[in-house]
């Protein structure tokens, strides 16, 4: 009877502890943003553009972040997305370039790698009953190893591998409003590229099926309670196992982006973003435990990400390893948080 | 028949099945590569230095070793892995040098540039280890938050840490009496006496107390434990902070090997190896009962893998991929569906032999 009764207050509009941890978040991105607002305000950091871009940089992590959510959702974890984008941005270069495959075909192939490590992956979480973290672990040991295996070199994208790419990636699309004035007089549009649209695309439909689906509501019944789930009828291994195949398709259509961006391939790129997607979760009110979530609040946590970063470049004197250390605090924070809103329901009971 | 099923049920038959394939690929290399066969036991003392392949395995697995130690308390007791313990080892050696050479030096070339003297960056590099295994330990046993998700924050955290208090330097202390930790005394390596020695006290600790028997108490029901009058929550927090303590024990080891502290290598990805050294040893990821000398023959059974893949020519960026299909395949072996579907398939043909002789 727990449930039902928790979707009435929701509706009702009453805050509950779920909420109150999504609206923490949002007021703390918007403290940050107006903090370098007001810290760099003559570095620029108040244009339009300065927060586009962090949304240009972001874009494959937000794509990565809703997957995540998805298998969050289900209690899972899947740290083996950083490595899968390395594996995938060094595939686009080596098949756009030595390999000489189109740009397409190099995409589809990544997709369905994508696919295949999923369908691995979600088989032995799902059917074997491993522990996620254990098969994810392994996954990203795997996924590293693989980009190792196909070169070592540092590759980039470039014109003459993929022309079409290029350009792509390359493509402006600009904003009719929030422009400024340069130095000469002109104005300058603010703008975004492709991956930002295809980043929201993904946002979208990811929040519609999460809430209006069928198998996204089943995660979330997974997630919250394994056996009242199965006794309900759902095939909980199924679940399990779809939440991870679409975390790791995201994950490659998030190494799409993200290669967009960098246009480069190496053994260590996106390394620690396994963590980026997980902090941004947390922040953003997953619960580690599964049953409790949402894609909007997993948004912020990227934003979060993205402007603690911003704020340290443009900072310029502090060191590289600050974002680190800023977002684990921060996940820390609101890891406890969780617990304590947990232990203070239990006692009401 | 019955011999064979009875030797597979054994705990330590996983690791040393193990151990058996990883000597037979080496013979088989040295056989094909014409040196002798029994090349790989080959022990003998060049500047009067203990030297051969198996000391090369026993001196190189010894962080592994002690990480074990640490691991398998902590998966024994809380049912999960703690993954910071690579991290923990850079911070604690990063730490130790840090406050040997005084911040921001870069390199130490003789005892007197010293800013403190070396016994108090090793008992710094200690305290920050058990500071890593209480903070870990307070957010599983205290806050009840899942083992793997608590260490994570360390996970991530502990390497950056150790990166701000080098100043983003790799410190270089180049003093005979640093590196003895990871050198020599006498002829024999000194990694392979201090993991020894953790391994003998640990071990003793748990036969000679009760502590062995209630880590695995709270490891199989952690609610029954504290009905019988156990402190279920003291008890995980006292394996987190032992896991830190050798994760700190492995770190000046680490540092002291190479005489200086890089943080963005050392023990990168030694996680990994301290997990699949439990598991190799054939103690259950789901908690409960543990050996620890299963443990200890699994980490050295990793390194001579690791060792092996080098004298076969695999690089080291590549050898994950086999480490990783290694821990898939163990704890599949381990998973309950699997595990089931042998027990009927076995079920099922002894029910047929019976047929047959009735």
């Amino acid at each position: 009877m727990k449930a039902p009764a928790n979707a009435i207050k929701r509706r009702s509009g009453s805050i509950n502890g779920h909420t109150l941890l999504m609206l923490i978040t949002i007021v703390l991105f918007i403290l940050l943003y107006a903090g370098g607002c007001i810290a760099y305000a003559d570095k620029n950091f108040t244009r339009v553009q300065t927060f586009l871009n962090i949304l240009r940089s972001s874009a494959g992590l937000i794509c990565v972040t809703c997957g995540m959510t998805c298998v969050m959702l289900t209690g899972g974890i899947d740290i083996s997305v950083g490595s899968l984008i390395a594996l995938d941005c060094m595939i686009l270069a080596m098949g756009m370039g030595d390999w000489g495959f189109s740009a397409v075909v190099s995409m589809v192939l990544v997709l369905v790698l994508g696919i295949a490590f999923g369908l691995f992956q979600g088989f032995c979480v799902g059917y074997l009953q491993i522990q996620p973290f254990i098969v994810t672990m392994a996954g990203m040991f795997f996924a590293r190893g693989m980009t190792a295996v196909i070169s070592t070199d540092q590759l980039s994208i470039t014109a003459e591998s993929s022309q079409w790419f290029y350009d792509l990636a390359n493509y402006r699309i600009y904003l009719p409003f929030g422009g400024y004035l340069n130095k000469a007089g002109k104005m300058v549009m603010p703008y975004i590229g492709w991956g930002v649209v295809v980043s929201f695309a993904v946002l979208i439909v990811i929040f519609l099926v999460l809430r209006y689906t069928r198998f996204g509501r089943s995660l979330y019944a997974v997630g919250g309670n394994e056996q009242s789930a199965a006794m309900m009828g759902l095939n909980v291994k199924k679940t399990k196992m779809l939440a991870y195949v679409l975390a790791s398709f995201l994950c490659s259509i998030g190494g799409i982006c993200y290669a967009m961006n960098t246009m480069s391939a190496n053994v260590n790129q996106a390394t620690g973003l396994e963590m980026d997607a997980i902090s941004s979760c947390v922040i953003g009110g997953t619960l580690l435990t599964g049953g409790v979530g949402n894609v909007l609040g997993s948004l912020f946590g990227v934003l979060i990400n993205g402007t603690i970063s911003s704020i340290v470049q443009t900072n310029g004197k502090l060191a590289s390893s600050w974002p680190n250390i800023l977002t684990a605090i921060l996940l820390c924070f609101f890891i406890v948080l969780q617990s304590v809103f947990a232990i203070l329901k239990d006692r009401k009971k | 028949m019955n011999t064979l099923r009875k030797a597979t049920r054994q705990q330590l038959f996983l690791p040393i099945v193990c151990v058996i394939l990883v000597l037979a690929v080496n013979m088989v290399y040295d056989a094909a590569r014409g040196a002798g066969i029994f090349n790989f036991f080959h022990i003998y003392i060049q500047n009067d230095l203990l030297q051969g392949r198996l000391i090369n395995i026993l001196n190189r697995g010894s962080e592994v070793a002690i990480l074990a130690i640490g691991m398998t308390l902590v998966v024994s007791a809380s049912s999960g892995t703690d993954i910071s313990v690579g991290s923990v080892m850079s911070l604690c050696a990063s730490f130790c040098c840090m406050l040997i050479a005084g911040f921001g030096v870069s390199s130490v070339e003789s005892a007197d540039q010293f800013a403190m003297p070396i016994v108090v960056g090793l008992i710094g590099a200690l305290v920050m280890g058990v500071f890593c295994g209480t903070f870990n330990g307070s957010l599983v046993a205290y806050l009840g938050i899942q083992p793997m998700v608590a260490t994570l924050i360390l996970w991530s955290a502990a390497r950056a840490i150790g990166l701000l208090l080098c100043n983003n330097l790799i410190v270089y202390i180049r003093v005979p009496e640093f590196g003895i930790y990871g050198g020599y005394i006498g002829c024999v390596p000194t990694p392979i006496i201090i993991a020894a020695a953790c391994v003998l006290v640990v071990s003793l600790v748990l036969k000679k107390t009760a502590m062995g028997l209630y880590i695995q108490s709270v490891g199989i029901n952690k609610k029954a434990s504290r009905i019988a009058g156990l402190n279920s929550r003291k008890i995980i927090f006292i394996c987190y902070l032992l896991c830190g303590l050798c994760a700190g024990i492995a770190g000046i080891v680490a540092s002291s090997r190479i005489t200086s502290a890089d943080s963005n290598n050392i023990g990168l990805n030694m996680e990994l190896d301290a997990i699949l050294a439990v598991a190799l040893g054939g103690n259950s990821l789901g908690g409960g009962k543990f050996n620890l000398a299963g443990s200890i023959i699994g980490a050295y059974t990793i390194q001579a893998i690791t060792t092996t893949m080098y004298n076969l020519g695999v690089s080291t960026e590549v050898t994950p991929v086999f480490k990783a299909v290694i821990v898939i395949l163990i704890v599949a072996i381990q998973a309950p569906p699997v595990k089931a579907w042998f027990k009927k398939h076995s079920a099922a043909k002894a029910a047929k032999k019976e047929v047959a002789r009735v």
